[in-house]
């Protein structure tokens, strides 16, 4: 099921249907795009429940939601958000590996906001700086992502500066998602950025949170070969094949149902 | 109570005359213990409700069948957790802390509404638990906006606010699928059938065998009784049930020309006995996901703690 480079013929509509705005939206950029908000949005929220503390619940919830908003603004714009979302097959899928690698314990998942929150906000700033099509989305959003950054900072501060235990639990976070950081700075069709600066940049910001902490910068391989994942090019982990199974079954068993 | 010392009885009296002139209790007021006690008890419950509440609609967040749906489910159980953070706040003016009571949680010397030990089986229980639970929830807790204790009663207002939301998000939601397919439709069905006497339970014991409303209603922490709301709630349901093309699973439902309500069929209160007792479907599980929960976050409130303590601020601001 996996080797089809695209899904059911519903799931290769994006190609075909051509952009509702008269700018031309590229289509893959806006599908990696939404897809990373649509998948990490998803993984926040099977936190929902299970917070450590109850401002969590409201925190994390807080920043789902934001990403799932603009994963429906970015999918709209190139098709059907629902079909978008629900029928296509995972190959086709075009996230990062980031954002669907399992929550893990808290601090695996504060890694993860802390390396792509940072990320898309350094990306949003500058998408909206631009004229391009996702210019409107970018200077919204990008206020969203100044909080999901601070509140992932704020926790590692906390989490490596707060007791051994936590210490180490933040370390073994950082270390284990700092293999997916180097796919976020591939090129995406589309968005025109020079990815070298946005990786400085970026490096620069999770740097300094880091040493504040009183955390190491893992080392590690994260930029070439298998080490830099590849989900802009549809090959996903085996987590995100469960996940989807999970979050499409329904809308699957109703074909054509209206919800 | 000690009502003997002299200044005693006269804040007793001061007491006493601000609630026959309908005046709020504030927490530095002078108050009776018992009626502190009654007020602790009641919002740690109402809190602990909150919180557990979560569980059974988080249950379908990850597979919610459209992405509108999804961020509807996901922004109610978020409001959720907000009504348990104002009202464990609102316990904590009369100075019971929310550790302590979650405490109590845990080890079961308190309870939540026993509506949340049923288990959502479909997707349409999302909507059956929008339409009936937050409905009887609002039926409930209106009254509470007019509660004595001022804490109280203004959270309640900024709660009902929001269950009223969730309450005609529920029933859309059920709409949508009762004018859908046909399996859609039969799911709706199906899931009114399975929520509908649990709700009218969530009113309470009969008032002929209500312990603790006769004491409240004299405190002014109750307005209404339980049979008096039960009767309420189902009025406003029946006529909403036709517009949404579902039944409610009682044959003895009908208008009663005389008292100006409905009748109602027998409640099944060996149930409701059985599952406050712990032995409905879903208790293990619920307090179990919620010791569970709290004690892998126990590290986290831990490090939030200590890296407070480092730089000079509290706990609890460490997690905001
Ligand atoms: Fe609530
Ligand atoms: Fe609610």
């Amino acid at each position: 099921m996996t080797t089809t480079p695209q899904g059911a013929p519903s799931a290769s509509a994006p190609e075909a249907t051509a952009p509702q705005s008269g700018s031309a939206v590229p289509v893959g950029a806006a599908l990696a795009l939404g897809d990373d908000a649509l998948v990490l949005s998803h993984r926040l929220g099977e936190w929902a429940g299970h917070a450590p503390v109850l401002e969590e619940e409201v925190a994390l919830a807080n920043i789902a939601l934001d990403l799932l908003g603009q994963a429906r603004v970015l999918l709209s714009l190139v098709g059907d958000e629902d079909e978008l979302a629900y029928l296509r097959e995972e190959r086709a899928f075009r996230n990062v590996q980031l954002v669907e690698q399992p929550n893990g314990d808290f601090a695996h998942t504060i890694a993860r906001q802390l390396y792509f929150s940072t990320y898309q906000e350094l990306l949003y700033g500058r998408l909206a700086a631009g004229d391009g099509p996702f210019a409107p989305l970018a200077r919204k959003a990008v206020k969203e992502v100044a909080y999901h950054r601070d509140h992932a900072e704020q926790w590692t501060l906390r989490l490596g500066d707060g007791t051994e235990e936590s210490h180490r639990r933040m370390q073994t976070a950082l270390t284990a998602l700092w293999r997916c950081t180097g796919e976020l700075f591939e090129p995406v069709d589309g968005l025109g950025l020079d990815t070298a600066a946005l990786h400085e940049g970026w490096l620069a910001l999770v740097s300094r949170t880091v040493e504040q902490a009183g955390l190491t910068l893992p080392t590690g391989p994260r930029s070439d070969g298998w080490s830099a994942g590849a989900g802009r090019q549809g090959i996903h982990t085996e987590p995100f094949g469960r996940m989807l199974a999970e979050m499409q079954h329904l809308h699957r068993s109703h074909p054509g149902a209206s919800w | 109570m000690t009502t003997t010392a002299p200044d005693t009885r006269g804040c007793e009296a001061v007491f006493d005359a601000a609630l026959a002139a309908d005046e709020r209790i504030e927490p530095r007021d002078w108050m009776p213990d018992a009626y502190r006690a009654t007020l602790v008890r009641q919002m740690a419950q109402h809190a602990h409700s909150e919180i557990i509440g979560m569980q059974p609609e988080a249950n379908w967040i990850t597979r919610a069948p459209s992405l509108r749906r999804k961020a509807i489910l996901m922004a109610k159980v978020q409001d959720e957790a907000g009504h348990g953070l104002y009202l464990y706040s609102a316990a904590e003016t009369l100075g019971t802390g929310r550790d302590e009571l979650l405490d109590k949680l845990h080890s079961g010397r308190q309870k939540y509404s026993s509506i949340f030990n049923y288990p959502t089986l479909t997707w349409a229980d999302v909507g059956a638990i929008g339409w009936l639970v937050d409905g009887a929830a609002i039926t409930n807790q209106v009254p509470l906006c007019r509660c004595s204790y001022g804490p109280y009663a203004r959270a309640m207002v900024r709660i009902c606010k929001e269950e009223s939301f969730h309450q005609r998000q529920g029933y859309e939601l059920l709409l949508t699928l009762s004018r859908g397919t046909e399996a859609q439709h039969a799911m709706a069905q199906d899931a009114v059938n399975r929520w509908w006497w649990p709700s009218l339970m969530m009113f309470g014991p009969p008032d002929d065998e209500s312990a603790h409303s006769a004491q409240s209603m004299a405190w002014k922490i109750k307005r209404h009784s339980n049979d008096e709301l039960r009767r309420r709630f189902v009025d406003i349901c029946v006529p909403q049930a036709e517009s949404l093309g579902l039944t409610l699973p009682d044959p003895d439902l009908r208008w009663n020309e005389e008292s100006g309500h409905h009748d109602f069929g027998p409640i099944d209160w060996d149930e409701f006995h059985e599952v406050l007792r712990g032995n409905g479907p879903c208790n293990d599980q619920r307090i179990g996901q919620r010791r569970r929960a709290h004690e892998e976050g126990a590290w986290v409130r831990e490090a939030a703690a200590a890296h407070a303590r480092k730089h000079g601020g509290t706990a609890r601001e460490a997690q905001v």
